[in-house]
């Protein structure tokens, strides 16, 4: 194991998003402070409570589950993304290292990023609404497996995007509208039944469901059912990348 | 003794179906200096690439300080360090952190003193706190070297390590290689100057359209092909060659003001006394006279075209 490699890329990353700190870390915090007061005081005077917790609580799981998703996905693509577009990646390539070494490196510095943000924002989201969280251990769980998972998916559209375009393409089409259907902001029970069937194929849901679980012990779906579901998703990102790394996709011609 | 790097019936079809390197054989002796010469697109760069992992090859194998690049990629890739063509470095690290981040990357102990030391031997050493992208065309390049390096290599690529570099810092980078070379690193270097091969390789390879035509000591190499002009400047011009000189295989220049004639200069009869003597019997009036020495760039220049 090049110990030494994983350590200096994790270093870098990290140091990177230190130096845009203002970008890393306060844009996040920014745009939840934005959602509370449009969607918690606006919009939360109409509706008491959600399935028996106050609205703007109530919002606190899915604000963090959609910052932690856009913000894991964003920054490892770019992180991966960046030095094949300026050609640094040929460094790394030429390097005594194995993917394992990469990912660790690479798709770890993202996901500690966003589990950071992600606290950052529950921190911020108590100063508007009282927090209750029931399960603890299981929040930062599901919060770690969320960060590790979708800084993978990120990694591989990094690794996938010929352009700038191309990379900001799936967050844009895909992911965030996925998150603001996943019940985000609702529970699938407000919907009209049709759409409550539609929303279940959804993957979105069961991560936000399993999420809200380990704070109001309310879900959508079961726990198990959103538990697996995060595991399936980490274990097919971890298949296509090591297909990708080993054919060299996009990488070695 | 064991070859350093040894290439064995490598080849390289890119996925676009154009085919980059045929066949190419070449073993690298530890300790010399290999100078691999070709025109643009020559597959140059593709063949270091396979080397260094950054391109698959199609077939073929490469052995370095032997063992195998795919199998063994973490020892040969330790031994190996690479200074890319373009000048591909990230533009918000400083000179010191990404020298920091080279050596990791290959796995070796930080060492804050050796990478001092190299930043001096390079003339950076006051640049070491400057953001990379303030940096000039050839201090950048000499940053790709000192990462290169970093992680104390024993067989250094050098992509075209003087292009865009003036007169007096190609004369610096020379002076590296050789001391590089005294200290027992191979250098394999890539460049389209001839006289940069001339001046500091031990060994000289020909590439073109992806194959290796020729590879030699460069002594060997001017000594058997190198020929010998003598050029012969005419006080008058004239329109045909006389009758009496057409024996002798001359060029006469367009303008009709001056011979050549091309001769080996190792024959013991290189035809030169019969030469002149024909030409004052044909009544023609010489004003000047000298000899040049065929150039590796002349070498070149044939081996290649004879070759399309
Ligand atoms: N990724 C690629 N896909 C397809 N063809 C490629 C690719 N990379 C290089 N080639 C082609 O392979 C050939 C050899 O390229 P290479 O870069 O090895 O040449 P070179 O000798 O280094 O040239 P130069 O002196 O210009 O650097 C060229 O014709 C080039 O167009
Ligand atoms: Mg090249």
């Amino acid at each position: 194991m090049n110990t030494y490699a994983i350590r200096v890329i994790y270093k870098y990353e990290m140091l990177r998003a230190w130096e845009t700190l203002a970008q890393s870390f306060a844009s996040p915090v920014i745009s939840t402070v934005l959602y509370f007061v449009v969607f918690g005081s606006a919009i939360g005077t109409r509706i008491e409570t959600v399935e028996g917790v106050g609205y703007g609580t109530f919002l606190v799981p899915g604000l963090m589950m959609l910052a932690l998703l856009t913000q894991s996905i964003a920054n490892a693509s770019f992180g991966i993304f960046f030095p094949k577009f300026t050609g640094t990646i040929y460094e790394v390539m030429s390097a005594p290292i194995s993917i394992v070494e990469i990912l660790i490196g690479y798709v770890g510095a993202a996901a500690t990023k966003s589990f950071i943000i992600g606290l950052i924002i529950l921190g911020t989201a108590g100063f508007f609404v009282p927090l209750h969280i029931a399960h603890p251990v299981w929040m930062i769980g599901f919060l770690i497996l969320t960060c590790i998972s979708f800084s993978l998916f990120g990694f591989i559209i990094g690794l996938w995007a010929t352009d700038f375009e191309k990379l900001q393409l799936i967050p844009m089409l895909v992911i965030t509208p996925m998150v603001f259907l996943g019940g985000s902001f609702y529970s699938i029970d407000m919907l009209p039944p049709a759409w409550q069937t539609a929303t279940l194929f959804n993957p979105v849901v069961y991560l936000i469901s399993g999420f809200r679980w380990s704070f109001f012990e309310v879900a959508d779906v079961s726990v198990e059912l959103s538990l697996a579901l995060v595991l399936a998703f980490l274990s097919i990102c971890l298949v296509i990348v090591w297909w990708m790394f080993k054919t060299g996709y996009r990488l070695k011609q | 003794m064991q070859p350093i790097v040894s290439i064995s019936n490598l080849s390289k079809t890119y996925s676009n179906g154009f085919q980059a390197l045929k066949n190419v054989n070449l073993d690298i002796q530890s300790g010399e200096i290999l100078a691999l010469l070709g025109p643009n697109g020559a597959g140059k760069t593709t063949l270091i690439s396979i080397i260094c992992g950054i391109v698959n090859a199609s077939t073929g194998s490469v052995i370095v300080g032997g063992h195998d690049i795919i199998a063994d990629y973490r020892i040969t890739r330790s031994m190996i360090g690479l200074v890319p063509q373009e000048l591909t470095l990230g533009a918000f690290d400083t000179v010191w952190n990404t020298l920091c981040f080279s050596r990791g990357l290959f796995g070796k102990i930080p060492d804050p003193a050796f990478l001092e030391k190299l930043l001096k031997d390079l003339s950076l050493w006051d640049k070491k706190k400057s953001m990379l992208m303030f940096l000039s065309g050839g201090m950048k390049r000499r940053v790709l070297i000192g990462k290169a390096l970093a992680h104390e290599p024993v067989v250094l690529f050098l992509d075209e390590p003087t292009a865009g570099v003036d007169v007096e810092l190609r004369k610096d980078m020379w002076a590296l290689v050789q001391r590089l070379r005294e200290s027992g690193v191979t250098i394999i270097l890539t460049t389209h100057y001839i006289e940069e091969a001339e001046a500091i390789a031990d060994r000289v390879g020909i590439i073109n359209h992806g194959e290796l035509l020729l590879v030699d000591d460069k002594h060997a190499l001017m000594h058997k092909l190198g020929k010998r002009q003598l050029i012969v400047e005419l006080e008058k011009k004239i329109s045909d060659l006389p009758k009496a000189l057409t024996e002798w295989t001359l060029d006469l220049s367009s303008d009709g003001s001056r011979l050549t004639y091309t001769y080996d200069p190792l024959k013991i009869k290189t035809g030169i006394d019969g030469l002149l003597q024909a030409i004052r019997e044909a009544d023609l009036l010489i004003k000047d006279v000298h000899t040049k020495k065929t150039s590796l760039e002349e070498i070149f220049v044939s081996l290649v075209n004879t070759k399309k």
